[in-house]
């Protein structure tokens, strides 16, 4: 690639691989596209079975030629994947199998009626089918990070570049300085989306105003919050973007070297992100003089290893290393003294996927959108008790409710929803009475919570919150690398307390000793693993109070979870079948046939199988 | 059930990757990678191996290894049972579905069964969290699981 006007050229040329996406008719030389979603999600749901029926049908009727088959990254909607879209018509096939394929070419490709019966729930009306952007799980949503997953085959380069792919790249490089970049991203105001929410602009200053003969950018792609995975479908869906932008950020600050530090857990990602790196390589847009200028710039995976603490921006730097993954005591930070310790920029996924955006429209366009403090958009996973599980992309500044309840479809099963926990291990459980709270950095930390990587797992009345706690507890004290004491020996001490409770022999005045131990370890620990770890247990105390008590004092659970301090009765309704004493494995269950059963709770193990045994719910649980 | 781990071909393998890595700056995580591929796991034979190859101490490589949950010093079973422990799968009820395993595979939580068939891991988020709850056996992916002891038995039966 050698001018700006070369990348124009080219996608001019590559439109036509995409215009009927864009319900242009007329200058596309294919009757329909077929676009498979290939993320994570569908692909577990037999996505890749799905993408080779269609080849299998299309051959049969000779359509090979007429039909595009694309494989896209996430569409975002996972609860109703696998999904298929095909265009230009933009139906929304939604739970499809491999045995669809065929009806759907058949009805569909063929004969030119859609499938109704297999639309996703929602997106038409009758016969006519809705635009993709009014169906209520995408009319709330903003996507900027998102724009590109699920519109364009991440593994074919010239279909990004259709979308301006590169051209942001091409700006910085042939028409800006370095410094007019960082202005520009200083001034949209854009903060790191990873968690932290450190400006964007001012750690690429930092670095640009370091003297050293080598920098360093690296895009942080570990992402451990269980329950989050917006980097992945990021680099699965539009993994060029990434690239594009470590490229700018490169330019800006003066590094020619890059490292993408991706979970060891994301096959599909590495091996996207590879593709896309050897296509950019291939036409020059990685490599030495970049557009015929004098800057270079060269990119590598690094593969995590299935440490949480490497989210940590030190510890991760550590362990491209190849070392353990620890973190540093802070300063210097990274952007003075990083990797090999040079100078380095090291941002998340999902930051470096707006920086493109920003630069090709302005730093106004950005800040126009989210609230004073926040702007932009902010990506989130929804999962746990929420009827569209999946990821979701909307303006900082939304309301919970309208993320959970309009976006997310809210609570299935006619269940009451309870609470929702935002930023993982790192976060805290917001409540009802914080649903209309707007959604942005500064709010989400005043209540205690966190805006994390945006993991958003949403509970309902039969989760119990002690439980929620000690199971966030349960996954720092498993990852706390042991560098510093106040996170390796007081989580642990913390998880101790909440055995106790769960299982019911503790007392009051321990939770009050929990509350303080926690307020100690969140000032004292080394990094922001240990330094957030108590936030879950902080959250549920001071908004779930009663449930402790509860616990402790009354030896109870009121959701029925926490094994310990429940009881199983059997209720009048039973009949009398003997089967649940049949399968009792410790013989607690007495009784003569055809008369009401009876449970010794001394003897019980409580091993439940009784109660998926009877087939009249006679059983229950206290 | 001891398994042969390091043979000649394996070696010649992990040679390969030496090559390919050695003198490049943080060469050690990348062959780590590779051996965990290769061996299965990374036993300290291997670990000597590479000691000698490129020069870091053997203490260094033994702290990394042990480090991070990828890497393992111990073979695994033939087939791998992953019960996903994120949060949306934890929130319902992938405990119950973990010690389903546990009774019926009758295997501990991050061992491998007597018989070297199955090994049992609480894995961390996999990311399909669209199809919670999520268990992966090897390759396989079984999503949104009912959680009763039935579906379990169903799905050992296949392997």
């Amino acid at each position: 690639m050698k001018s700006l006007q070369e990348l124009e050229n080219l996608k001019l040329q590559s439109q036509k691989l995409v215009n009927l996406r864009l319900g242009d008719r007329q200058n596309s030389p294919h009757k329909h596209h077929v676009l498979i979603c290939q993320g994570t999600g569908c692909v577990s749901a037999k996505a890749t079975v799905i993408e080779e029926a269609f080849h299998e049908h299309l051959a049969k009727h000779n359509l090979t030629e007429d039909v595009v088959v694309a494989r896209t990254g996430c569409f975002g909607i996972c609860e109703a994947g696998p999904v298929v879209i095909v265009y230009p018509e933009g139906a929304f096939y939604s739970h499809v199998t491999p045995e669809d394929a065929e009806r759907i070419t058949k009805n569909h490709l063929v004969e030119g009626n859609v499938v109704t019966d297999l639309l996703l729930e929602g997106s038409s009306v009758g016969d006519k089918i809705i635009p993709i952007n009014e169906i209520p799980f995408y009319k709330k949503q903003k996507r900027v990070s998102l724009a590109l997953c699920g519109l364009i085959n991440p593994e074919n380069i010239l279909e990004y570049i259709a979308f301006d792919g590169y051209k942001a790249l091409a700006k910085a490089v042939l028409e800006m300085s370095p410094k007019a970049i960082i202005d520009e991203i200083k001034e949209s105001g854009i903060r790191g989306r990873g968690g932290g929410g450190f400006s964007t602009g001012r750690k690429w200053e930092f670095t640009m105003n370091t003297q050293a003969d080598q920098k360093y950018i690296v895009c942080n792609g570990d992402e451990g919050d269980p329950g989050a995975f917006m980097d992945r479908s990021i680099l699965e869906g539009d993994p060029h973007a990434i690239i594009e932008a470590m490229a700018i950020a490169g330019y800006a600050v003066g590094a020619n070297q890059g490292y993408v530090y991706v979970r060891a857990e994301y096959p599909i990602a590495t091996n996207r992100l590879q593709i896309a790196i050897d296509q950019a390589k291939d036409f020059g847009l990685l490599g030495k003089n970049i557009f015929e200028s004098d800057f270079n710039f060269d990119l590598e995976i690094r593969l995590g290893a299935g440490a949480f603490v490497c989210g940590e921006e030190t510890a991760l730097l550590n362990s491209i290393e190849g070392q353990r993954g620890m973190p540093n005591p802070r300063p210097p930070y990274p952007a003075v003294e990083g990797l090999w310790g040079k100078p380095t920029v090291i941002n998340n996924v999902e930051t470096f996927s707006n920086i493109p955006q920003i630069i090709l429209n302005g730093a106004k366009w950005f800040s126009d959108m989210g609230t004073e403090g926040s702007n932009g958009t902010k990506v989130f996973a929804l999962g746990g008790k929420i009827k569209n599980t999946g990821l979701i992309e909307v303006p900082m500044g939304i309301t919970l409710r309208e993320v959970i309840f309009d976006v997310g479809g809210g609570i299935p099963n006619g269940k009451k929803f309870k609470a929702v926990q935002t930023g993982g291990p790192s976060g805290g459980c917001l409540t009802e009475e914080h649903l209309d709270t707007p959604i942005d950095f500064d709010n989400l930390t005043r209540l205690g919570a966190m805006m994390g990587s945006g993991g958003m797992i949403v509970m309902d009345e039969d989760n119990c919150m002690v439980d929620i706690a000690k199971f966030f507890l349960e996954f720092t004290v498993d990852e706390s690398c042991g560098k510093c004491a106040p996170c390796r020996v007081g989580t642990k001490k913390m998880l101790n307390i909440l055995n106790r409770i769960t299982s019911g022999t503790s007392e009051m005045a321990e939770l009050d000793r929990l509350e303080e131990l926690a307020k100690n370890i969140k000032i004292s620990s080394l990094c922001g693993l240990g330094q957030t770890a108590p936030n879950p247990v902080l959250s549920t105390l001071k908004n779930f109070r009663e449930e402790y008590e509860a616990h402790v004092k009354d030896n109870k659970c009121p959701s029925g979870v926490c094994k310990d301090l429940l009881n199983y009765f059997i209720l009048d309704t039973c009949i009398g079948c003997t089967l649940c004493t049949r399968h009792c494995p410790v013989n607690a269950i007495t009784g003569e046939k055809k008369e009401v059963h009876h449970i010794d709770t001394k003897t019980c193990i409580k091993c439940n199988v009784c109660v998926e045994k009877c087939k009249f719910n006679a059983i229950e649980v206290r | 059930m001891v398994k042969e781990v390091i043979c000649k071909d394996r070696l010649a393998q992990l040679e390969t990757v030496m090559d390919e890595h050695k003198g490049k700056k943080g060469c050690l995580m990348p062959i780590l990678h590779e051996s965990q591929k290769i061996f299965g796991c990374i036993p300290l034979g291997v670990q000597k191996v590479i000691a000698d190859a490129t020069g870091i101490p053997m203490a260094e490589i033994y702290g990394v290894v042990t480090f991070y949950s990828h890497f393992s010093i111990e073979p695994k079973g033939d087939f791998v049972i992953g019960v996903c422990m994120g949060t949306a799968c934890y929130v319902k009820n992938a405990g119950k579905i973990l010690d389903d395993f546990v009774k019926q595979a009758n295997v501990k939580v991050g061992e491998t069964s007597e018989d070297g068939k199955f090994t049992l891991e609480a894995t961390r988020c996999i990311g399909a969290c669209g199809l919670a709850p999520v268990i992966t056996i090897n390759e396989d992916v079984y999503g949104r699981l009912k959680a009763d002891a039935q579906e379990v038995a169903d799905i050992l039966a296949k392997y």
